[in-house]
């Protein structure tokens, strides 16, 4: 039983509050939002630089050699301040899939000029029937000569509107594959989508588009679908981190709120009412950081049941803590908190996003509901 | 970081789980098994078959008689306790006035106290609250006037749990009424059968007689009872507020109470199907095991913290605000799943499940844990205090 970071993990969570800090406070995220920009693309070459955008990947493949838990140090960091740049699109879901996935020749064409700040990559697997099953795509792959031909529609491609590459789920004779899509190739009709939280994502529609045989990511069937699994859940982990940043620094933003605010003469955090509001704040705050930190710690479990229970009681926990602490934080701002103007809101908008990618509360509700050793446990 | 616990932790795991197999007498594991009710007489015996294995105050000093436990070690073994089912052994001697004894009494007072608290040879009951003195607790009115080297108490303790059964009572008693509040206020025993002690009991919303009224009139109590300084008895009393944290949250409870929640389900049909097969009921059983895994995981971070020998952090200040919270809801759910059974009241066996049984009195005197040891709202007020720094309430 340890939840102490490592000095490396220490140091990691400074640099990433010292660069938040100095490089990115809100306004940088507000004027990219004006701009209709979904990120700047020096701030991500930056990210390359640190080091920050190779961490969860092996050393073989060009990586740091971390794991979920540095992925989690970094996108609390990120989440506090409502960085926009495509962290968790980019490296947790579709780096790791090309990672787990691909070849070594894929990573060096791929994932290397991501990792070095030079590329961005999306994973396309939601479908609109599909809500948050990404076990059966109806988009398709054929054989065509030596390639493939890829048709059908992914929508809420995460990081899609950046994107070089997508990595596609689609369905194969021989079960789900995953493909490398150029995103702006022949077929590909990829539509910039407005997002409530303005990070934006991608709607995409493939029209046979024609895709090497070298841009398959090992072999449909099983391993493929297991990958993606997998990675969705290194995902959903990965979102309940960025939660708790948002959730923490919305908590922040509210207790100094109550201590400047005066009405009828007084600090509107002398109220009873409202200081037990924010303690119920204060307590999901810290039930969310504690499922966060079991997330991270088996996000990455090879035993399916102990990693599918654990990241789900996290995403639902990000859920129910997420929807109470950032609507409370809007009602304790009072009418300040409805404006655009002001922070609290752009927050709140970003958890709802968090909540519902990769599964909302329900969903991981019932997908604990449904496990083996749910009857029992 | 790391979610695991060591190989000698988990040695001790073992090792409790053993001692319960072999020395849970029968008649308590056939009550342990249904969640059945334990009386005053099973709760005793249990305190002595873990008093001759050295487990009956895991927190105390070895010196006095502790095992010498690591905070891991004893957070395992309330947690194999709780989960067994085994009759929670009464707080009072174990883990408020022996910690206040062996903080602030003296060397005859150790002596007198300590190992017939250990034992169980005595039984202790609080008196603190008082009708007009509740979270208010400072208000106290029941006076002790000087004579001598006696002190004479008059006045009523209210909310006295199982006073009945007691021997001796520790009490907060008003000796000056001239000063600030606090302190005035000295820590005093009394032992029950001394001349115009009174208990008299009442019957809680659960129908056990669990709570007194106790009544002091012209109680004469030698100044050698006082714990700590004459007057200084609002820090004795604050001291054992900051008694063991990581064992505050009932997660062993809880988790048996969920097992329980889900076994009731699993042998309720609704249309010929057990209802744990229903989504429905299944989600929403499943929204409170979230709860109760969110709780679980603060209270490691605050074990894990402890075992490093760190001060609380603010996660620590959760547990009993939540842990009780979980503990009532799953009470409420397995009424909900119950149905018209969560209606019967004692009744005779075999006419609602015996797993059944003893739930609705439970959900009932469940009420009451977010009220005793500081009630919720309290709780929040001093979070919002001395955590979130926000300024004094009005």
């Amino acid at each position: 039983m340890d939840f102490e970071p490592t000095p490396e993990q220490k140091m990691l969570a400074e640099t990433v509050a010292s660069f938040v800090k100095q490089r990115s406070p809100v306004e940088r995220f507000r004027k990219l939002r004006a701009a209709g920009q979904p990120h700047d693309p020096e701030v991500w070459a930056h990210m390359g630089e640190l080091g920050w955008l190779s961490v969860p990947f092996p050393e073989e493949a060009g990586g740091f050699g971390g794991g979920p838990v540095e992925v989690a140090i970094i996108l609390e960091g990120l989440g506090k301040a409502l960085a926009p740049e495509p962290y968790l699109a980019s490296v947790v879901l579709a780096g790791l899939a090309l990672a787990r996935a691909g070849s070594e020749a894929q990573h060096e064409r791929w994932l290397a000029p991501m990792i070095e700040g030079q590329s961005v990559l999306a994973l396309a697997w939601a479908e609109r029937d599909g809500r948050y099953d990404a076990s059966q795509p109806r988009l398709s792959a054929t054989r065509e000569g030596k390639g493939w031909a890829l048709s059908g529609e992914k929508v809420f491609v995460l990081g899609g509107q950046a994107a070089d590459q997508l990595v596609v789920s689609a369905s194969t004779p021989d079960g789900l594959g995953l493909f490398v899509v150029d995103a702006d190739g022949p077929g590909v009709d990829r539509r910039p989508l407005r997002t409530i939280d303005g990070h934006g994502a991608a709607r995409l529609r493939l029209d046979g588009a024609v895709v090497e045989d070298d841009r398959r990511l090992g072999e449909p069937g099983p391993a493929s679908l297991a990958v993606l699994q997998r990675v969705l859940d290194l995902g959903a982990a990965a979102a309940c981190a960025e939660g708790l940043g948002v959730a923490q620094a919305m908590l922040d933003m509210t207790v100094a709120h109550l201590k400047e605010r005066e009405q009828f003469g007084v600090p509107i955090g002398s109220f009873q009412v409202l200081q037990h509001r924010a303690v119920d704040m204060f307590v999901e705050v810290q039930l969310l950081r504690s499922m966060s930190m079991m997330a991270s710690l088996r996000a990455d479990e090879a035993d399916d049941e102990l990693r599918r229970r654990s990241v789900s009681a996290a995403k639902a926990k990000l859920g129910s803590a997420g929807r109470f602490v950032s609507q409370q934080a809007i009602q304790l701002h009072g009418g300040i908190g409805i404006t655009d103007e002001h922070d609290i809101g752009l927050y709140f908008k970003r958890m709802l996003a968090l909540n519902t990618m990769l599964g909302d509360e329900q969903h991981h509700v019932e997908r604990l509901a449904g496990l083996d050793g749910f009857v029992g446990g | 970081m790391d979610l695991s616990f060591s190989a000698e932790d988990e040695a001790f795991r073992a090792e409790v789980r053993q001692f319960l197999a072999e020395s849970l007498p029968g008649e308590l594991r056939a009550k342990a098994d249904v969640d059945a009710p334990f009386s005053h007489e099973d709760t005793m015996r249990w305190h002595r078959i873990l008093h001759a294995r050295g487990w009956s105050a895991p927190q105390w000093p070895t010196e006095h008689g502790g095992p010498g436990l690591s905070p891991t070690q004893r957070f395992i073994l309330t947690e194999e306790l709780e989960l067994a089912g085994t009759p929670p052994l009464s707080p009072f001697g174990l883990k408020m006035v022996g910690p206040a004894i062996i903080q602030f009494g003296t060397p005859e007072q150790k002596q007198r106290f300590l190992p017939k608290i250990l034992s169980g040879e005595e039984v202790w009951c609080q008196g603190y609250s008082e009708p007009d003195a509740g979270s208010d607790l400072a208000s106290l009115r029941c006076r002790a006037e000087d004579d001598g080297d006696h002190f004479v108490v008059n006045g009523q303790k209210t909310w006295t749990t199982y006073a009945q059964y007691a021997d001796w009572i520790f009490c907060l008693v008003r000796t000056n009424p001239n000063v600030k509040k606090q302190a005035g206020i000295t820590f005093l025993l009394v032992d029950m059968k001394t001349p115009g002690v009174e208990a008299r009991p009442m019957l809680t919303i659960g129908e056990q007689p669990a709570f007194c009224d106790t009544f002091f009139e012209n109680v004469r109590v030698p100044k050698a009872n006082v714990i700590g300084k004459i007057d200084a008895g609002w820090t004795v009393a604050k001291a054992l507020l900051g008694h063991e944290r990581t064992l505050l949250a009932m997660v062993g409870y809880s988790q048996r109470m969920l097992r329980r929640v889900k076994h009731i389900a699993a042998e309720t049909r609704v249309g010929g199907r057990p209802m744990l097969e229903s989504t429905t009921w299944r989600t929403k059983i499943a929204a409170i095991e979230v709860e109760l895994e969110a709780l679980k995981m603060t209270n490691y971070r605050v074990l894990a913290g402890a075992q490093l020998g760190k001060a609380p952090g603010p996660e620590s200040s959760i547990l009993k605000l939540r842990g009780t919270e979980v503990n009532q809801r799953l009470y409420e759910l397995a009424m909900e799943i119950m149905g018209h059974d969560a209606l019967s009241w004692y009744n005779d066996e075999g006419i609602v499940p015996a797993m059944e049984q003893g739930v609705a009195p439970q959900f009932c005197y469940a009420r009451a844990s977010t009220i005793f040891g500081g009630s919720n709202e309290i709780q929040k007020n001093i979070i919002a205090k001395w955590i979130l720094g926000l300024p004094s309430g009005r």
